[in-house]
C-alpha cells in the first residue's frame, strides 16, 4: 500500500536526521556505523467497572547508533534529535569506542551484501492513529460489559484496555543502505475474574490485536471469551503425580516452540547456550515438526523487509520433517562460527544480535480436539508459568494449568502442578500437530500432543 | 535539573486547567553507562542519557497521563495539556507554591561508579572473567557484564510538595560454561544495589566470578529431581523470591481495590503460619530495593504486612489508599517518566526464626534444598506461584546428598505458607539482581529471608 503523505513527510525528516548523524560521526574519522532513528505515536486507555481508569498518550524518539572505530565497538542511544544534542551525543559514542578492545570479527556486511530493494509488507494502517480515546473508551467498554454480563459467575473485572502504536523508523549505514519502514499495531485486552472457593479467584483473559484495526475481533467477542476461560477454571485443583500424555493448545505450545527459537539463533550458539549447538543436519524434533522464519509474511506482526544490518531477508526452513536445517544469524554470529549470515539481525542501530522475524511451526491437518483421541488419561495444558528452562542442557520444567483428559475427553480443571521433561526429548516426542495456526504473535503454534511428560502434583 | 519552581507551578496549572483532583510531575535524567565482556574481551562499550517528564492527572478514579521526552517548556505544557483533558469541565486550579522537602539518605556515601572511567570498569570485569577461569580448568567460557546507572528524580505534586532524589546503581553479572566429555553446564552469578564503587568493597568481582564457576561445576554431577509434593528447605537470602512471588505481589493494594487477588478482604486473618512474619523495606542501606523517596513523592517506611501469620497491611499508593483510607506507604514506583506509576514491593523480607538452620535440614528424610533461582512468577488471582531452582540438592536423612538438575517448585501462596513448621535465625538479605515485572513495567527490588522449612511443596522434577 503507498504511504500516506503525512508518513513520506516524516520518514523525509528522520532520514535528514540519519544522514546527519553519519556525516557527524565520518567526521570524526569512524570506519563505520549504523544509524537507527525512530518515531512512535501512541494511545492506551483502560476501562474497569466501566469506569475510565487511565487515558495515556504521548509521542516518542529515539536514535541509536553503533560505532566501529580500530575494530573497537560502541553503542549509544538517546532520545533528543536536536542538531547540537546529536553532534554532542556523537562525540561521546565515538570516544566509548576507546574501551572497547579489538575485535576483527566485528564487521558491518560488505556493500554488495545490502539489498538495494525490498517488498512492501503491509504493515502501516493509516486509519490506526486516527482512532482517538473516546472510541478506545467505547471498545474497552463495550469488551468489558459483554464480559461481565454474560454469567453472574464473573464477579469482577481487572479492567479492559485498548491500545495502539504506530512507529517510523530509518536505518542508514555509512555502507550505503537507507531503509524506510513504518507500521502500526493495535489491540484490545480484557481480564474477567470468578470467585471460587477459599478465597480463590479465576481470571480469564482474552486478547485480540493486529497490525490492522479492522483485523480485530468484535469487542463484545472478546469480552465473552475472557469470561468463559475464567468460568471453565472455576473448581480448580490439583492432580495426582504420573508420566503421561500432554496435549498443548496452541498459546502454551507457542510457548514451546519459542524455547526453540532461542536455541537457534547465533548469539546463544557462539555464546555456547545452547544444546543445539552441534546438532547441524540431525533429528532435533520428530518428523511433525517443521519450524520455519519468515520475515516476509504480508501484515506479519514480526515482519521486516530488512534486517538490522540492512541485509536481504527471506524465508528460511530452520528445521524439515524433524530435521535441523539452519540457524539464524547476523553478521557476527556468523563469523564467530564461521557460516553464513542468514539476514537476521533485529533492531538497527544497537548491538546487531541475531533474532527471530514471523517464527513459526508448520500447522498439520488435524482439527484441534483430534489430539485427545486416543488418551486414556492425560492433561491439556492452557497456560504456562515460570521460566524452568536452561538452553545449555535442555532441561525443561514449568508451572502449568489446563484440564484432565479421560478417555479422550477434556474434563476437569487443574492448576498448581508442574511439567517436565527435557526439550530435546519433548521435540522428538510430538506425535500429532492441529491445523490451528493464527499469526497472531511473532512467535506462533499450532496445538500438538507430546507422548509422554512427568506431570508433577500429589 | 534544569527546572525551576515558577515553571513546575506553571505546569501544574495547566495540567489542572480543567479541574481535578491531583496532579504530579515526575522528572527524571538517567545516565547510564555498560560495559560487556564475552569470552574474556570487551566486545561493547554502551551508554546513554534518557530524559523526560512524565506528567499525571486524577480524577476520582481516573488517569490522565502523557510525558514529553525533553524538557523544552512547550513540550511539558504540551504533555500537561494532553494529561489534564481526563478532566471535564471542573475548575481551573490556582498555582499553589512549592516547597522541597527534606529527605533522608539510604544510599552509600561515595563515588558512583558511572563516574568511573572505562578502563577502571573493565578492570573489575577482568577479576571476575579470571576468578571465573581460574576456579576450575574445566570453565570453558565466561561472558561478564556491568552495568552502571544514575538517576536523578524530581517529583513536584500539586499540594506544592517537591522531593528530589539522586538514585545510585550497581549491577554486575557473570556467567560460566563448563564442559566435560558427557556433558556442558552453566552457571550464573550476580549482585549490586543502590550504591557505588563502594559495592566492591564489600564483595569483590572474584566472589561472582568464582560463584559462577562453582555452581556450573556442581552441576556437571546433577541429576533428575523429584516430581511430587515433598518437604522442602529454602536456604537463606535468595530465597526471598518465594515471598516475593506467593505474597508478595498479592498484597499489593491495586489488586485488591480490584478484588482481583486471592487476598482481597483478608485483612486480620490468618493467612500463613505463626511463625512467618514478613516485612516490606525500603530502608536497607545500599539494598537493589531501597528508595528514599518514592516515584509519587511519599517518603516510605518500613512496614509490616504479615505479622505473625496474620495479614496486617496492604502496599499503597497514593490511589489505593485513598481507597482504603489509609495513608500511602511508599510504594508507589514506575520504571521511567514514560509510566504510570503503582504499587510495588521494595526490599520483601521474611524475619529471622528461632531454630538452627543444622536442625532444620536435620528434621528432613526426603526433600529438597533449594539454594539459587532463576525467577519466579505468580498468579495474582488463584495465588499459585513458581520459581524455578538453579541449584539445588537432594536432602537424605538430614544431609545434603546429590545436586539435583534444574527444577521448577510451585504452590500456592496461603497454603504454601501456612507449611512453614521451622524458620532459621540466620537471615540474610539476597545480593541478587532482581527485577520484578508488573504490567510490562520493571523496577529493581530486594529480597531476604532466613533458612525455612516447608513442609509440602510441590517439586516439578522428572524422577517419580
Amino acid at each position: 500500500m503507498a504511504r500516506t503523505k503525512a508518513s513520506e513527510r516524516l520518514l523525509a525528516s528522520l532520514s535528514d536526521t540519519a544522514a546527519f548523524t553519519l556525516e557527524t560521526l565520518e567526521a570524526q574519522g569512524i570506519e563505520h556505523a549504523e544509524v537507527s532513528v525512530g518515531v512512535g505515536n501512541e494511545l492506551e486507555v483502560g476501562v474497569r467497572q466501566d469506569e475510565v481508569e487511565l487515558v495515556k498518550e504521548a509521542q516518542s524518539s529515539g536514535l541509536s547508533v553503533r560505532v566501529m572505530r580500530n575494530d573497537r565497538v560502541a553503542t549509544s542511544s538517546t532520545t533528543d534529535l536536536s542538531r547540537d544534542a546529536l553532534t554532542a551525543f556523537v562525540a561521546r559514542a565515538v570516544e566509548m569506542a576507546e574501551i572497547s578492545e579489538p575485535d576483527p570479527l566485528a564487521v558491518p556486511p560488505e556493500r554488495s551484501e545490502l539489498t538495494r530493494r525490498w517488498p512492501d509488507l503491509d504493515l502501516f494502517d493509516p486509519r490506526t492513529d486516527r482512532i482517538d480515546a473516546e472510541r478506545g473508551i467505547k471498545m474497552a467498554r463495550t469488551a468489558e460489559r459483554a464480559a461481565l454480563r454474560s454469567s453472574k459467575k464473573i464477579t469482577a473485572s481487572e479492567g479492559a484496555s485498548f491500545s495502539r502504536s504506530s512507529g517510523h523508523s530509518v536505518l542508514a549505514t555509512s555502507g550505503g543502505f537507507l531503509g524506510l519502514s513504518a507500521g502500526t499495531y493495535q489491540s484490545l485486552v480484557v481480564q474477567a475474574v470468578a470467585d471460587d472457593t477459599g478465597g480463590k479467584k479465576r481470571a480469564g483473559f482474552y486478547w485480540t490485536g493486529g497490525r490492522f484495526f479492522g483485523e480485530l475481533e468484535r469487542p463484545s467477542a472478546v469480552g465473552k471469551e475472557a469470561a468463559a476461560r475464567a468460568i471453565a477454571t472455576l473448581g480448580a485443583t490439583k492432580m495426582e503425580t504420573g508420566v503421561m500424555p500432554v496435549v498443548f493448545d496452541h498459546e502454551a505450545a507457542r510457548a514451546i516452540v519459542g524455547l526453540v527459537a532461542g536455541c537457534v539463533l547465533g548469539d546463544a550458539l557462539y555464546r555456547q547456550r545452547s544444546y543445539l549447538a552441534e546438532r547441524m543436519g540431525t533429528a532435533i524434533a520428530s518428523k511433525h515438526v517443521t519450524l520455519i522464519d519468515d520475515p516476509l509474511i504480508a501484515r506479519g506482526p514480526g515482519s521486516r523487509a530488512y534486517d538490522g544490518e540492512g541485509r536481504k531477508v527471506a524465508k528460511r526452513v530452520v528445521c524439515a520433517r524433524g530435521e535441523l536445517k539452519s540457524f539464524l544469524l547476523d553478521t557476527y554470529s556468523a563469523r564467530r562460527l564461521g557460516l553464513a549470515p542468514t539476514g537476521s539481525s533485529g533492531g538497527g542501530g544497537g548491538i546487531p544480535h541475531s533474532s527471530t522475524s514471523n517464527f513459526y511451526l508448520k500447522a498439520g491437518r488435524r482439527a484441534p480436539e483430534s489430539l485427545l483421541k486416543g488418551i486414556r488419561h492425560g492433561l491439556y495444558v492452557t497456560r504456562m508459568m515460570g521460566f524452568g528452562f536452561d538452553p545449555t542442557t535442555g532441561t525443561f520444567s514449568r508451572g502449568a494449568e489446563g484440564f484432565v483428559i479421560e478417555n479422550g475427553e477434556k474434563t476437569v480443571p487443574v492448576s498448581e502442578i508442574t511439567i517436565s521433561r527435557n526439550l530435546d526429548d519433548l521435540l522428538l516426542g510430538i506425535d500429532a500437530v492441529a491445523n490451528d495456526l493464527e499469526f497472531k504473535t511473532s512467535i506462533a503454534s499450532p496445538s500438538f500432543r507430546v507422548d509422554s511428560m512427568t506431570v508433577a502434583g500429589n | 535539573m534544569a527546572v525551576d519552581q515558577a515553571q513546575c507551578a506553571k505546569i501544574l496549572s495547566c495540567a489542572l486547567e480543567r479541574g481535578g483532583d491531583f496532579a504530579e510531575l515526575y522528572f527524571e535524567y538517567r545516565r547510564a553507562a555498560s560495559v560487556s565482556m564475552e569470552d574474556g574481551k570487551v566486545r561493547t562499550a554502551g551508554g546513554g542519557i534518557d530524559m523526560g517528564v512524565g506528567v499525571r492527572v486524577v480524577v476520582g478514579w481516573s488517569v490522565g497521563y502523557a510525558y514529553a521526552e525533553s524538557l523544552e517548556p512547550a513540550e511539558m505544557l504540551r504533555a500537561a495539556r494532553t494529561a489534564g483533558q481526563i478532566a471535564h469541565g471542573g475548575k481551573p486550579v490556582a498555582p499553589i507554591k512549592i516547597r522541597r522537602r527534606k529527605l533522608g539518605d539510604v544510599y552509600p556515601a561515595g563515588r558512583e561508579l558511572v563516574d568511573v572511567d572505562g578502563p577502571a570498569r573493565v578492570a573489575l570485569l577482568r577479576r571476575a572473567d579470571q576468578a571465573a577461569r581460574k576456579y576450575d580448568r574445566r570453565v570453558k567460557r565466561v561472558d561478564a557484564s556491568l552495568v552502571a546507572v544514575h538517576k536523578e528524580i524530581m517529583v513536584v505534586t500539586s499540594s506544592g510538595q517537591l522531593s528530589y532524589d539522586v538514585q545510585p546503581m550497581v549491577r554486575i553479572s557473570v556467567s560460566a560454561v563448563v564442559k566435560t566429555k558427557k556433558r556442558s553446564e552453566s552457571g550464573s552469578s550476580g549482585g549490586g544495589g543502590r550504591q557505588g564503587l563502594s559495592y566492591f568493597d564489600d564483595c569483590p568481582p572474584e566472589h561472582h566470578g568464582e560463584e559462577a564457576a562453582r555452581v556450573a561445576i556442581v552441576n556437571l554431577d546433577s541429576r533428575p529431581a523429584p516430581a511430587g509434593s515433598i518437604p522442602v528447605v529454602l536456604a537463606p537470602g535468595d530465597s526471598g523470591i518465594l515471598l516475593h512471588e506467593a505474597v508478595g505481589h498479592g498484597l499489593e493494594a491495586d489488586f485488591n481495590r480490584k478484588r482481583t487477588s486471592n487476598y482481597t478482604d483478608q485483612i486480620g486473618k490468618r493467612v500463613a503460619s505463626p511463625l512467618v512474619t514478613i516485612i516490606d523495606d525500603p530502608a536497607i542501606g545500599g539494598s537493589r530495593g531501597s528508595i528514599n523517596v518514592d516515584d509519587e513523592g511519599v517518603v516510605p517506611k518500613a512496614h509490616r504486612l504479615i505479622g505473625d501469620g496474620v495479614l496486617r497491611a496492604y502496599m499503597h499508593d497514593r490511589l489505593s489508599a485513598k481507597f482504603f483510607n489509609k495513608r500511602p506507604t511508599g510504594s508507589g514506583r514506575r520504571e521511567s517518566f514514560r509510566e504510570v506509576p503503582m504499587p510495588r514491593m521494595t526490599n520483601t523480607l521474611m524475619t529471622a526464626g528461632e531454630d538452627a538452620p543444622d536442625d532444620i535440614l536435620r528434621s528432613v528424610e526426603h526433600g529438597v534444598y533449594a539454594k539459587k533461582f532463576s525467577g519466579g512468577q505468580v498468579n495474582i488471582s488463584n495465588g499459585d506461584f513458581v520459581f524455578s531452582l538453579t541449584e539445588g540438592y537432594l536432602i537424605e536423612n538430614g544431609k545434603l546428598t546429590a545436586p539435583l538438575k534444574g527444577v521448577n517448585l510451585i504452590g500456592n501462596g496461603p497454603e504454601a505458607l501456612e507449611t512453614v513448621s521451622m524458620v532459621g535465625h540466620d537471615f540474610e538479605l539476597s545480593d541478587g539482581m532482581w527485577t520484578c515485572g508488573k504490567d510490562g513495567q520493571s523496577v529493581p527490588v530486594g529480597v531476604g529471608m532466613p533458612t525455612v522449612k516447608l513442609d509440602r511443596l510441590t517439586v516439578g522434577g522428572t524422577d517419580v
